[in-house]
């Protein structure tokens, strides 16, 4: 039942996301809102409900609210960015917020070698620097909103 | 305490290495062969760098003057309220965009070895 409801948690996050309205003229630049609920899962269930939450996430909200191709790089994103998130959280010497930020810049990085491989043109990696700075911001809000999450919900033994 | 000091050095080693990756790419990418403008994200027209040009995007909802001059794209005038287009100044390395949201206008310059040949002028 944790999983179900982390999981629509996440995905109506990342419905509310869409809704957001971005100006910034490099594509990828987000919040990345429902990557709270990664870290959250990270933190209180496992590394691999974490995983299974992310999976079933980007499936279902690839499906509902975009294409199979902005779900390719969903898909890439959240595949880097909890592999990153799931060492740095075993070694134990960070907060959810050094996490998250390696995360959010992790996930950015992994999008951009599927936009280079799609568009096949190097062009991209100029977004990369530009991104990775977007991504760590991203990752700190997120990761200060999951530690307080972490914080306060306790997951009750069902 | 000591985990917010390991977090803190980790995010200025990201930012550290992507500032790193600018400087890298802006020493070692390519000049650019030609633009691209698009206009509410279809193609306008391509324009080669190597001659000097002026060109008159007409958008919808206004006007922008894109003025190539020595390998070096820019925004001469527009029409728009907050002239962010004219101010960023010129573009000549491959992959680098000049964006003018309100009119929706995108120049990309493009370059490189594969596709410097088939740049088309119109």
């Amino acid at each position: 039942m944790t999983y179900g409801l982390m999981t629509a948690a996440a995905i109506v996050l990342g419905y509310i996301e869409a809704q957001i309205p971005y100006f910034f003229t490099v594509p990828g630049v987000k919040l990345g809102l429902a990557n709270s609920v990664a870290v959250f899962a990270l933190y209180r269930l496992s590394a691999a409900g974490a995983a299974a939450v992310s999976a079933v996430r980007v499936l279902a909200a690839g499906l509902l609210f975009t294409s199979p191709f902005t779900m390719l790089f969903s898909a890439a994103g959240a595949a880097v960015s909890l592999c990153v998130m799931i060492l740095l959280k075993k070694s134990g010497r960070f907060s959810p917020v050094g996490v998250s930020a390696a995360g959010g810049a992790a996930h950015n990085l992994g999008q951009i070698a599927v936009a280079a491989l799609v568009m096949e043109s190097g062009g991209v990696y100029w977004f990369f620097p530009v991104l990775c700075l977007s991504g760590v911001a991203a990752g700190v809000i997120i990761g200060i909103i999951a530690g307080m999450l972490v914080k306060r919900i306790k997951i009750a033994q069902i | 305490m000591k985990k917010r000091r390991n977090d803190v050095i980790l995010i200025l080693c990201i930012l550290a290495a992507a500032a790193l990756l600018w400087c890298a790419f802006a020493l070692f990418s390519g000049d650019g062969a030609y633009v691209q403008v698009t206009v509410n994200g279809e193609e306008y027209g391509q324009y080669s760098l190597y001659e000097d040009r002026t060109v008159q995007i007409a958008a919808g909802t206004g006007e922008n003057t894109l003025r190539i001059e020595d390998g070096r794209a820019y925004m001469e005038t527009a029409d728009c309220p907050d002239l962010l287009c004219v101010r960023q100044g010129g573009i000549e390395k491959s992959g680098e965009s000049i964006v003018c949201l309100p009119h929706r206008v995108v120049v990309t310059v493009y370059g490189g070895e594969e596709s410097s040949g088939d740049a088309v002028s119109r």
